[in-house]
């Protein structure tokens, strides 16, 4: 992100910003108390905590997924740590309370 | 077509068009709401917004949320910016600068502070004049990235820092505005209410009001943890109680057709709307029942309206 200020005379006029989405180059760790973390025994692949989240931060993959007991998925639910603010949406609304908040170690 | 129906929530594209990492609070609808809604509109939108939390929260120099093109102005003046916008658009297809047929729409993101208060006259020149603009309001009821000062759309009995709560004041003493009022005067094409509790629901709406030729406004509740005095994790409990309370209808009127989107046969009794948030805290039995009998009287009119009983009874 520095290496963008390379003086003043190349700046873009206007405050233009020609970087898009260069928010995610952020890392939002540091905001979390509680950190979310996904039981993908539990999980039953329903997509709520991925709707829900404000931050974008559960990543919905093609990673299959075998539990113990045989159950069978082609989808996994990831969380994102650089971007997830610990706000603990995802677990409140989880059917299945899959998702623990549990707190940072400092 | 940009999108095909939604019908449930796995209609919901994967791929992200709003890039996280920027500074909206932990638990911020207004976050959700603009997650879902750049889904929708993907590429073919050109993102106009007054300042407020969204925009301050997304384009800090020199880094930017947007992966469209977006243009920052002043807290005053989203209608017009996104009505010059539309109309520069018009001009260049006729040119042949840009293909006829290509589809780019104007969208406009705008708080509450600036809709319902100081960019009112702008919103109502927009609609006025026709322009093929989507206007989606995130309503936060109140002036959130400045501290919590009231506006127009802050509901009867809030706190806010400029509605304190004391011996004499109780909080904010004036109903909040009828912006639906107000957008339906001007005979708009499309008009909906929606609630991000409610993602399928509101994602449809965001698709029509895209769809749609003409001024199309989406009114969009937006709890607001800090604001509105409630932890993180509640932002979604406390939408979804505004719903089935009837203090907020999920609702869409279609060249002047009024239909409930989101029905709610048994309607709870609002103080457990009320009872979740701390900008509340201070209202006594008394209160509460005057602001039952405001909805009440609201979803009669709504009920009337629509010609059916959407939002039934106070069960619970
Ligand atoms: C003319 C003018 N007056 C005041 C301000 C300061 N200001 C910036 S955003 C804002 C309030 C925005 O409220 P709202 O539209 O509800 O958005 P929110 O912050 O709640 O998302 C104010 C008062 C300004 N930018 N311009
Ligand atoms: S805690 Fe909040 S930000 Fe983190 S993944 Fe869950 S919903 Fe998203
Ligand atoms: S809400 Fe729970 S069950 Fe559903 S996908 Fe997320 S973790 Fe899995
Ligand atoms: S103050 Fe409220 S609306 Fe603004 S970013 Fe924070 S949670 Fe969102
Ligand atoms: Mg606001």
């Amino acid at each position: 992100m520095a290496s963008r200020f390379t003086g003043w005379k190349n700046m873009p006029i206007a405050a233009i910003i020609p970087w898009p989405g260069s928010t995610r180059e952020n890392d939002r760790s540091s905001w979390r108390v509680l950190k979310p973390v996904i039981d993908q025994e539990k999980c039953v692949r329903c997509r709520m905590c991925w709707t829900y989240c404000p931050d974008g931060a559960i990543v919905e993959t093609d990673k299959p997924y075998t539990t113990k007991s045989g159950r069978r998925y082609r989808i996994t639910f990831e969380i994102d740590y650089r971007y997830c603010k610990g706000c603990g949406i995802c677990a409140a609304e989880c059917p299945v309370k899959a998702i623990a908040m549990v707190p940072e170690e400092v | 077509m940009v999108a095909p129906k939604f019908r449930t929530i796995w209609d919901i594209p994967r791929e992200e068009k709003f890039a996280p990492g920027h500074s909206m609070c932990q638990g911020c609808a207004a976050a959700l709401i603009v997650r879902h809604l750049m889904k929708v509109v993907g590429d073919a939108a050109i993102v106009v917004q007054a300042t407020g939390c969204v925009e301050v929260t997304t384009t800090t120099f020199p880094q930017t949320a947007w992966l469209n093109p977006y243009i920052h102005l002043a807290f005053e003046n989203a209608g017009a910016v996104a009505s010059g916008i539309e109309a520069a658009i018009k001009v260049l297809k006729r040119k042949g600068v840009i293909p006829r047929d290509k589809k780019i729409k104007v969208v406009a993101i705008v708080g509450d502070g600036g809709t319902f208060d100081i960019g009112l006259q702008s919103l109502s020149g927009m609609l006025e004049r026709g322009h093929d603009v989507m206007y989606v309001v995130y309503d936060n009821e109140a002036y959130m990235n400045t501290g919590i000062q009231r506006s127009s759309a802050t509901p009867y009995g809030a706190w806010t820092t400029t509605t304190p709560v004391g011996s004499k004041w109780r909080g904010e003493w004036r109903p909040k505005k009828d912006l639906m009022g107000i957008v339906l005067a001007h005979r708009v094409p499309y008009f909906a209410t929606a609630n991000p509790a409610y993602p399928v629901d509101m994602l449809e709406k965001f698709r029509k009001a895209f769809e749609i030729e003409g001024p199309t406004v989406v009114h969009v509740i937006a709890p607001c943890p800090p604001g509105w005095r409630f932890a993180s994790d509640k932002t979604i409990e406390v939408a979804r109680m505004a719903t089935l309370t009837g203090v907020w209808v999920n609702l869409e009127v279609e060249y002047g057709t009024p239909r409930v989107t989101v029905k709610v046969p048994k309607r709870k009794h609002v103080k457990h709307y009320l009872k979740l948030q701390g900008r509340f805290k201070h209202l006594t039995e008394e209160e509460i029942a005057k602001i039952q009998k405001m909805v009440d009287e609201y979803v009669e009119s709504i009920n009337k309206w629509v010609g059916e009983e959407a939002i039934g009874p106070v069960t619970d």
